[in-house]
């Protein structure tokens, strides 16, 4: 085997040193299949002692971790500072990374291999030292190298600086440096061509560039070139002629450059430090795709996967690959249509002069020719496959992750020790460390990490009170370790654990829920955009049932919120226009409902009444103004307390009536108005909304007399009449009162019974007894004695009010009964016991 | 096909390869590429006839489609091709705009046409008889009249079918075997027309009437469909339809709607919002009505209010003057369709500044 390259072969080593042993450059462009599959071929070929990959040398040891059998890329290497998770810095690998390419290769023919860029120790310290930078630091892999360039645009501080690749596309005639890149390299690499050549072009054309723009403004990169040329002596002298180096295209001819050792050691004397630490940590295709958070600038990672997968032929692998998911999605694609795309994109990829078909065709092909110009079949490719869903996986022997030691620490100076056993917490969220202690749990849960189960208080039910029972079973462990993907610290986790469940969630409800969850864990950052997805939910879903039902816990969500003093704000706002929605979707949406469906819908209807009540005190609503305070709430008429109690409003008085249309509250008594009036409306929610009208006062005595008068007259059928009754009067102790206070419709409702034929009795029946069953002993009592008494009372009890003392009561006084009080009350009155003097006294004060 | 109005001077309309006759001989003059059979030009040459340009001796090239270049490319690429071309899209996209210069670049001859109705017979895409000829000689090639798409297959030239999806489905059905054969049976003689190469079909089709007929899945995977969008911007929609209402404006003698280019901008904003399911902003998501309301039917509205201000108003576009055509424009399904325009006008409508009046005006009609 000759392991010593021909030297024509060698063009790699461009330019050469006098004398001394001469390295391999391997400049790639991370994350290109194209680099990833020459970078194998020239190790192949040129079999070279030692290997040196761009990265942080710290990881080392974590190096032969990367051919174990539970590792499974797409990985990254995630450095932090010990003790502050939160500064931490990622270096990711894709199956299809050239430099995972090379370090696998090494690892697996142990051939010695190192990591030589600037240690993270100096790269974490230095990103602190410029906080502005901080952010783009993060996300440093392959700084100002191909690849990034996409990342620029959202930095402002970064705008300034070349784009390597942009520059050289733009001399070519590109506007897109990625499809320059991919024409020129990725999609010619492999070829013919030997290898070296390529590399040595792409050494040669960076070289051009940086003799034109320096170092192209990128700050750090004069330290970390030092370092690596520092590195690169070292494994020269160590291992001789031949050793690779695997690294970004730009810095080929930094590595190349005359400078001395005593200069970059210079160079490198007194840069801040911090300890840090390493690990690998899985990594998801999604991430690794330059929108979102630490991303590696690459749009298609599932694309480039393929690219690096395949034996042979890309495009028409890739072609069946999107004809399988379409039709396992029901979408009739069939093998000519593949034939058909593949031609469609090769003759593209010819009229737009390529070299070959790169995503941009395929897409258009199989946009024109699998799914009929639509963008909705084509956006489940960009999902699935374009990005792609893979999942990265690390071995259990690697370190462990930055969100175990934060939870660790998290643990220690909330003083909640991790025990097996169970035990009960008592939380008081007034005091500072009880409210951290409630946030962390309820994070934890949001990352489903079960260690606190929240348990219905015994002490008593205020909202500032939790209660959770905690108990460490051993695989919460592993389940921290899952949730590592997430972030470092367990805030950052559960905000994008809470940021991704939003966007997956398909029912309304889940993302209110997520809404008053991300509330009670205190992450402000997931809950604007929980909102932002609530928002667009509850524009979109059609079932008004859904919106109703989705309605409480936002209200509820708002009102908790102002009592952790949260901003709330934008909740109030999303549970108003939540609420407006449901206003307008109502009404069609109760016409000719079934009695199942009417009985939920009147569930709704109370449970919107509640809401809207407390929405419209909690909302700062412009409209609310003085008189705001005076109103009192809504309690949804069940748990009321009788008319009697409230603040007269009379009836028909919105008196804020604008253009606008008034303040919520009135707006929703407007929508009552439009249910009690509604001949298709069905019975219990009819009666309900003017149940909830007369206990709010918008809706008088007489009117509400009136309404029931023409429910209850002879030409309405006796179901629906007893439907009604049910909605008006049912549910609870509140109904039963109404009619124990307001004879009137107590004599109304007893003389529609005594009309009911007897044929039609058996069928009321069952609903009668189901509204009056529910009434409370006493209540029924009192009603069944009033009944007794007979329909007399009731004729003129309003009238007759003042001589008759209370409506319902007949007229005048019984004495006996009377008497039996009498030295009680005189008693409370301090009169003494004289009962007879002051006999005309209390005759007056109880007429 | 003889033209009975023979010098192009006197056409009301003249033909696109009439109309734009001196691009396309410079373009053909200045196109070095490689031409399929049959064509006149180049792919690269004939996107660049559609999206504009300028040729290296200086000649001009107007742009005749505006819109993203992929779409025009995609186009070009599949005529090149053996597929048929489908052009879909709502009424007012410029499909049959397109498919005329298409055809005219590629063939010269864009009046190879077959106009799609409820009822097309099938003689109109096969051939029929001279039945003179029929009765007098019998049946023989000078007895048959040849279709459009029968003329193009037997010179390998670009067909043209409007509104395939109009056309009943039997009849639609006969283009399968044209399509996937690429031949024309003629059983009454035992002969049949093959077709030449460079022989294509260009069909258009309204993808958003329902109720029409729809292509059976054996012909539609015979076509690749090309969806053209509506005007990307708000600019460029205010644009059309300011200088549309401009045009309907004058030959209706009303006044112009210059004065009125703030009620113009805010039907198309409505129109766009509602049609795009989210507010311009972007902020806030939106139901979208079981109508079109493209822009031609913006256009319409704006004209209607016009009209209404011209004859019992005083002259100038109000919110009043629109309010009625948006609500008959967007309101075709009286439940669902009123739900989604109540919400846009509680939840968008009515907190937006400057906009009350048009609120008002709005909830007078809709009540």
């Amino acid at each position: 085997m000759n392991a010593r390259p021909a030297p024509e072969t060698a063009a790699a080593r461009q330019p050469r040193r006098a004398g001394g042993p001469q390295p391999l450059l391997l400049g790639v462009r991370h994350h290109g299949p194209g680099s990833a599959r020459s970078v194998r071929i020239a190790l192949d070929h040129h079999r070279p002692p030692a290997v040196l990959v761009e990265g942080p040398p710290e990881a080392d040891g974590l190096l032969p971790l990367a051919v174990e059998e539970d590792m499974r890329p797409p990985v990254a290497l995630l450095a932090h500072v010990a003790g502050d998770p939160a500064r931490a810095a990622f270096w990711p690998f894709a199956e299809f990374s050239p430099e995972w390419v090379a370090i696998r290769w090494a690892v697996e023919r142990k051939v010695p291999v190192r990591f030589i860029d600037l240690p993270a120790a100096n790269s974490l310290a230095l990103q602190d030292e410029c906080g502005a930078e901080r952010e783009e630091r993060r996300c440093r892999h392959g700084d100002g190298e191909p690849g990034e360039a996409e990342q620029e645009g959202q930095q402002p501080s970064a705008a300034l600086r070349l784009d390597p690749v942009g520059a050289l596309a733009e001399a070519a005639g590109y506007d897109d440096p990625e499809r320059w890149w991919e024409d020129a390299v990725e999609h010619r690499a492999g070829g013919p061509a030997e290898p070296g050549e390529t590399f040595a072009a792409i050494g040669e054309a960076m070289a051009e560039l940086r003799a034109v723009h320096g170092d192209g403004g990128h700050d750090h990169d004069p330290l970390r070139e030092a370092h690596m040329r520092l590195k690169l002596r070292a494994a020269l002298k160590e291992f001789g002629d031949g050793v690779a180096v695997v690294c970004g295209a730009w810095h080929v001819p930094a590595l190349t450059a005359p400078t001395t050792a005593t200069a970059d050691r210079q160079l490198l004397k007194g840069l801040p430090k911090a300890r840090a630490e390493l690990t690998w940590v899985p990594w998801t295709h999604r991430r690794l795709a330059r929108h979102s958070g630490y991303g590696a600038g690459i749009h298609s990672p599932g694309w480039y996967g393929h690219l690096y997968n395949a034996p042979d032929r890309p495009v028409e692998r890739w072609m069946t690959k999107v004809a399988g998911l379409l039709r396992a999605e029901d979408h009739p694609v069939s093998s000519a249509h593949v034939i058909e795309a593949v031609r469609l994109a090769g003759t593209l990829a010819a009229m737009r002069g390529r070299p070959l078909a790169g995503l941009v065709e395929a897409t258009d092909a199989v946009r024109a020719v699998m799914c009929e110009g639509s963008d909705v079949p084509l956006a489940l490719v960009h999902e699935r496959l374009v990005v792609g869903d893979a999942l990265g996986d690390v071995p259990d022997s690697a370190p462990a992750v930055p969100l175990q030691r934060d939870l660790t620490r998290l643990q220690r100076s909330l003083r909640l020790k991790p025990a097996a056993e169970a035990r009960d917490v008592e939380l008081d969220l007034r005091k500072d460390t009880d409210a951290a202690r409630s946030r962390l749990l309820h994070r934890l849960r949001l990352l489903r990490i079960g260690w606190g189960r929240q348990t219905r208080s015994r002490v008593g039910t205020g909202t500032f009170r939790e209660t959770w029972r905690l108990g460490w079973e051993p695989e919460l462990s592993v389940r921290v370790a899952e949730a590592g993907v997430w972030g470092t610290t367990v805030a950052s986790a559960a905000t994008a654990k809470a940021e991704s469940d939003a966007m997956a969630a398909r029912r309304l409800p889940d993302v209110t829920g997520l809404a008053e969850d991300c509330l009670l864990a205190g992450l402000p950052d997931a809950l604007s955009l929980v909102m932002r997805v609530l928002a667009d939910r509850a524009a979109l879903d059609t079932d008004v049932g859904h919106l109703a039902e989705a309605l409480p816990a936002l209200v509820r969500s708002a009102r908790y919120g102002d009592v952790r003093g949260s901003d709330a704000g934008a909740l109030a706002e999303v549970a108003t226009a939540v609420a407006e929605r449901v206003f307008v979707g109502l009404p069609p949406a109760v016409v000719g409902l079934d009695a199942d469906g009417a009985a939920g819908m009147r569930r709704h209807l109370d449970a919107v009444h509640t809401a809207v009540g407390l929405l419209d005190r909690s909302a700062a609503h412009p409209h609310s103004g003085p008189d705001g305070q005076g109103r009192s709430g809504g309690s949804g008429g069940t748990e009321g307390s009788g008319p009697a109690a409230r603040e007269p409003v009379g009836p028909g008085t919105p008196a804020r009536t604008g253009a606008d249309g008034g303040g919520l509250r009135d707006r929703w008594a407007r929508v009552l108005h439009t249910l009690v009036a509604g001949e298709q409306v069905p019975g219990p929610i009819r009666g309900r909304a003017a149940r909830l009208l007369l206990d709010d006062e918008r809706l008088d005595h007489d009117a509400a007399a009136r309404l029931m008068g023409l429910v209850l007259s002879p030409g309405t059928p006796p179901d629906r009449a007893a439907a009604w009754i049910e909605g008006f009067v049912g549910g609870g102790a509140g109904g039963g009162m109404l009619l124990v206070h307001d004879t009137r419709l107590l004599a109304l409702l007893d003389a529609w019974l005594t009309a009911v034929p007897a044929d039609a009795f058996t069928d009321v029946l069952p609903l009668l007894r189901r509204t009056f069953s529910a009434y409370e002993a006493g209540v029924r009592r009192t009603l069944g004695e009033l009944v007794r008494r007979g329909p007399t009372a009731g004729g003129r009890a309003h009238t007759a009010a003042t001589a008759a003392g209370a409506p319902g009561y007949g007229p005048g006084l019984d004495a006996e009964r009377a008497s039996a009080v009498r030295p009680t009350v005189h008693r409370l009155l301090g009169l003494g016991t004289d009962l007879d003097k002051d006999d005309h006294r209390m005759a007056g004060a109880v007429g | 096909m003889t033209t009975t109005a023979t010098t192009a001077g006197e056409a009301l309309r003249p033909h696109a390869e009439e109309a734009f006759a001196e691009e396309l001989k410079a373009l053909a003059a200045a196109d070095d590429r490689p031409r399929p059979a049959s064509w006149r030009l180049s792919p690269w040459a004939v996107a660049t006839y559609l999206l504009g340009g300028a040729l290296p001796d200086g000649t001009v090239i107007t742009p005749k489609y505006v819109g993203p270049r992929r779409i025009v490319e995609v186009a070009v690429t599949t005529l090149a091709t053996d597929r048929a071309l489908l052009l879909l899209g709502v009424p007012g996209t410029a499909k049959t705009w397109v498919s005329e210069h298409l055809a005219a670049a590629v063939s010269g001859d864009s009046t190879l046409l077959v106009q799609g109705t409820a009822g097309t017979p099938e003689e109109a895409i096969r051939y029929g008889w001279n039945y003179a000829q029929l009765l007098a000689h019998g049946p023989s090639r000078d007895a048959l009249v040849p279709s459009p798409v029968m003329r193009a297959m037997a010179e390998g030239m670009t067909a043209r079918v409007e509104e395939l999806t109009r056309i009943p489905a039997d009849v639609q059905d006969t283009l399968i075997t044209v399509l996937s054969e690429k031949t024309l049976p003629i059983p009454e003689l035992g002969q049949e027309v093959q077709a030449v190469r460079g022989f294509n079909l260009i069909a258009t089709a309204n993808d958003r009437d329902r109720g029409v007929n729809e292509l059976s899945s054996a012909l539609r995977r015979r076509f690749n469909t090309v969806v053209l969008p509506l005007p990307a911007t708000p600019e460029a929609e205010v644009g059309i339809v300011g200088q549309r209402v401009d045009q309907l404006g004058r030959s209706l003698d009303l006044p112009s709607g210059a004065d009125g280019a703030a009620e113009i901008r805010r039907v198309v904003t409505v129109f766009r919002e509602l049609r795009g399911g989210v507010t311009c902003d972007g902020r806030t998501k939106l139901k979208s009505p079981s109508g079109t309301l493209s822009t031609a039917e913006a256009i319409s509205v704006v004209t209607n209010g016009l009209a209404l201000a011209a004859h019992f108003g005083d002259g100038v576009l109000r919110p009043s003057d629109v309010a009625a055509g948006i609500l008959g424009a967007v309101v075709r399904d009286p439940v669902a369709d009123r739900v989604v325009w109540q919400e846009y006008l509680e939840t968008v409508v009515r907190e937006r500044e400057g906009w009350k009046d048009f609120y008002r005006a709005c909830r007078e009609v809709s009540a």
